[in-house]
C-alpha cells in the first residue's frame, strides 16, 4: 500500500493531490484578493489581482463590526468555557471511572445519550430555562450553557483515557497519606495532560465557531462574538462585498493563526477525539 | 472514609458537571417532550395542553417540514459519499513518500477550523461572483449556471461547501488508520499475486471498516444537524428549497413563535436522528473485520 520509493504512479498521484489542494485553496484566494479591491473592481473581475489596494476596506470593517471588542468577547467566552470544562469534566470522569456504582453508571450513560441528541431537540425549552435564570445577554450565562452542553463530550473523551491510566500511582499516593483532592490534582491531572490538550483544542474550536447559542442568548451588540458579528454585519450590508470580504478575512484570521501555530496538537486532537465510542 | 466524607467528595467531583448537565440538557429535553403536546407562543407565555394536535397538524398540513426532511436526507447521502471517497483517496496518496505531504495535509484540513457562518458567506461570494467571473473567462457552462438561484444549484452549493469543509478532518482519521494496517498482510498478498485492486477491495477496505464507521458517523451528525452554513449560504432559499430540518425548526420557533409545534417537530427529529444513528453504527459495525 505504501510505495517503497517514488515511482511514476506515485508522481501521478502527487500531481493529482497538488491540483486538488490548489482547488481547496482557491476560495481563500478569491476572498483575500477581493477584500483588497474597491467595490466596482470586484464586480468587474473577481479573479484578477487588485489594481489599487483598498486598505480602507479593512479599517471600515474593523470599525463596523467593532472588531477589537468582538474579538475580546470571543476570547473571554472561549477561554473561560474550556478552562471550566476541563476542570469539571476531568473531575467527573475520574470519579466515574474510579468509583463504579449505579449512580455513576447512569450518569455516564446519560452523557453518552446526550451526545447523539441534536441541539434542536433541547433548543426551545432551553430558551425558557435561559430566560427564567436571567442568562439572556450575559457572557456568564452563555458560559454556563456551554458547561452543560459540552460536558458530555468532554467526559466521554476523558473517560476513555482515564480507563487506560494504571492505578498503581494513585494507590501508592494513598499509602503515602495523600487525600483524594491531592491525589486528583497532584497525581491524576499530570497523568492525563495529553487528553487535556485534546479536550482544550477540540472544545475551543467548537465554542469559538459556535453560532446558534450566541445568536439565541446574546442579542446585545456589545456582547457579540465573531460569528455573530459577521452574521449581523451581512444582515445590514447585503452584498456590499468590499466591506464584507474584509470582515470575513478578519473573522477567520485568529482561528487560522491558532491552527497554523498549534497544528500538531490540532491534528493529534482530531485523531484521539475520534476514537470509536 | 466515613460515609459523610464520601458523599461530600462525590458531590464535589460529579456535582458541578451534573448540575449543569441537568439544567442545560436533561431538563430541557424532557420538558420539551411535554411542550410537544401544548400550544405555546413565546418563551414567557404559558403552554396550554392540546394533546396530539401539534403532531396531527404537522403530519397533515406541514408539507414543508417533510420537504426539509427530504432535502436533508438527499444532501446527507450525497455528502456522505463524496466526502468519504475523497478523504480516503487523499489519505491513500498522502501516506506515500511524497515531499509535499505535510503542507498538503495542512491545506486539506484548513477549512475545517473556520466557523460555519463564515464558510457560508465565503462560498456565497465564490458561487455568485467568483463562478460568474470564471465562467466569463473560461466559457465553461457549469460556472455560468445561476448558482444558488435555483433549487439544484442551491443543493450542490451546500454539498460543495460541506465537502470542502469535512474532507480534511476525515482524511486525518483515515491516515491514522491506514498507517496502522499491518503491512505484512499486504506483502503476503502481493507474493500470492494479488492485484492492486484486489488488495484494495479484499484487504485494505475490509480492514478499514472501523475507521469508515467513525467517519460515516461524523459526517452524518454534521450534515443531519446542519444549520449555520446553510443559513449563511442560502438561508434555505430559493423558495425554501434548501431548508434543512434544523433550519425549519428554528424558523418555526423563533420566526413564527410556534414553540409548541417547534417542540413537536424536534421530538420527531430526535427520534429519527437517534434511530438512523443506531442503525448506521450497527450496520457498519457488523462489517468490521478483526485481525
Amino acid at each position: 500500500m505504501i510505495a517503497q520509493k517514488r515511482n511514476t504512479k506515485v508522481t501521478i498521484a502527487e500531481i493529482f493531490v497538488i491540483l486538488a489542494a490548489l482547488l481547496f485553496l482557491a476560495p481563500f484566494y478569491f476572498v483575500i484578493v477581493n477584500s483588497l479591491k474597491p467595490f466596482g473592481e470586484i464586480l468587474k473581475n473577481a479573479a484578477s489581482l487588485p489594481q489599487v489596494f483598498a486598505w480602507s476596506n479593512y479599517s471600515n470593517a474593523i470599525e463596523k463590526i467593532n472588531f477589537v471588542k468582538v474579538l475580546c468577547n470571543s476570547l473571554i467566552i472561549t477561554t473561560l468555557s474550556v478552562f471550566l470544562l476541563v476542570i469539571f469534566g476531568s473531575m467527573t470522569s475520574w470519579w466515574i471511572v474510579r468509583h463504579k456504582s449505579k449512580l455513576t453508571t447512569i450518569l455516564f450513560f446519560a452523557f453518552v445519550a446526550a451526545m447523539i441528541t441534536p441541539f434542536q431537540s433541547i433548543m426551545i425549552p432551553l430558551m425558557r430555562v435561559v430566560t427564567k435564570l436571567h442568562f439572556v445577554n450575559t457572557r456568564i450565562g452563555l458560559i454556563i450553557v456551554y458547561m452543560g452542553y459540552s460536558t458530555p463530550f468532554t467526559v466521554f473523551l476523558y473517560h476513555g483515557f482515564i480507563k487506560s491510566v494504571p492505578l498503581q500511582l494513585e494507590e501508592a499516593a494513598i499509602i503515602d497519606g495523600c487525600n483524594t483532592l491531592q491525589i486528583f490534582f497532584h497525581i491524576v491531572i499530570p497523568l492525563i495532560k495529553s487528553m487535556t490538550v485534546t479536550v482544550l483544542i477540540l472544545q475551543a474550536l467548537l465554542i469559538w465557531n459556535d453560532f446558534l447559542l450566541p445568536l439565541l442568548i446574546l442579542s446585545k451588540k456589545d456582547l457579540h462574538t465573531i460569528p455573530l458579528a459577521v452574521f449581523s454585519f451581512f444582515g445590514q450590508y447585503t452584498n456590499r462585498w468590499d466591506y464584507a470580504l474584509a470582515t470575513l478575512v478578519l473573522g477567520m484570521l485568529p482561528i487560522v493563526i491558532f491552527f497554523l501555530l498549534l497544528q500538531k496538537y490540532v491534528v493529534a486532537g482530531v485523531r484521539s477525539g475520534s476514537v470509536k465510542g | 472514609m466515613t460515609l459523610m466524607k464520601k458523599t461530600g467528595l462525590t458531590l464535589l467531583f460529579i456535582g458541578p458537571a451534573s448540575i449543569f448537565f441537568i439544567l442545560i440538557i436533561a431538563y430541557p429535553f424532557f420538558s420539551g417532550i411535554y411542550y410537544s403536546f401544548t400550544e405555546w407562543n413565546g418563551v414567557n407565555a404559558k403552554p396550554i395542553w392540546v394533546g396530539m394536535r401539534n403532531f396531527i397538524e404537522i403530519f397533515k398540513e406541514d408539507s414543508q417540514f417533510f420537504a426539509s426532511f427530504w432535502f436533508t436526507v438527499r444532501f446527507t447521502v450525497t455528502t456522505l459519499i463524496l466526502t468519504n471517497v475523497l478523504a480516503f483517496t487523499f489519505a491513500l496518496i498522502l501516506i506515500q513518500p511524497i515531499k509535499s505531504r505535510g503542507p498538503l495535509r495542512t491545506v486539506f484540513f484548513l477549512p475545517n477550523v473556520i466557523g460555519g457562518v463564515l464558510l457560508g458567506f465565503i462560498w456565497r461570494f465564490i458561487l455568485v461572483n467568483g463562478f460568474g467571473t470564471i465562467g466569463e473567462l473560461t466559457n465553461l457552462q457549469v460556472f455560468m449556471l445561476p448558482w444558488l438561484g435555483s433549487p439544484e444549484t442551491g443543493f450542490w452549493g451546500i454539498v460543495i461547501v460541506y465537502t470542502w469543509r469535512s474532507v480534511g478532518y476525515l482524511m486525518i482519521i483515515y491516515i491514522a488508520h491506514l498507517l496502522n494496517i499491518d503491512t505484512h498482510l499486504l506483502e503476503a498478498a502481493k507474493i500470492d499475486g494479488a492485484s492492486s485492486f484486489g488488495m484494495f477491495s479484499k484487504i485494505i477496505l475490509p480492514l478499514s471498516m472501523s475507521a469508515i464507521t467513525v467517519c460515516l458517523f461524523l459526517v452524518l451528525s454534521w450534515t443531519f444537524k446542519s444549520f449555520d452554513i446553510v443559513l449563511s449560504l442560502t438561508a434555505g432559499g430559493p423558495f425554501r428549497s434548501t431548508e434543512t430540518v434544523a433550519l425549519n425548526i428554528y424558523y418555526e420557533a423563533f420566526s413564527y413563535n410556534n414553540f409548541g409545534i417547534g417542540s413537536a417537530k424536534s421530538l420527531i427529529y430526535f427520534i429519527l436522528v437517534g434511530g438512523v444513528t443506531m442503525l448506521q453504527v450497527r450496520f457498519t459495525k457488523s462489517r468490521e473485520v478483526e485481525v
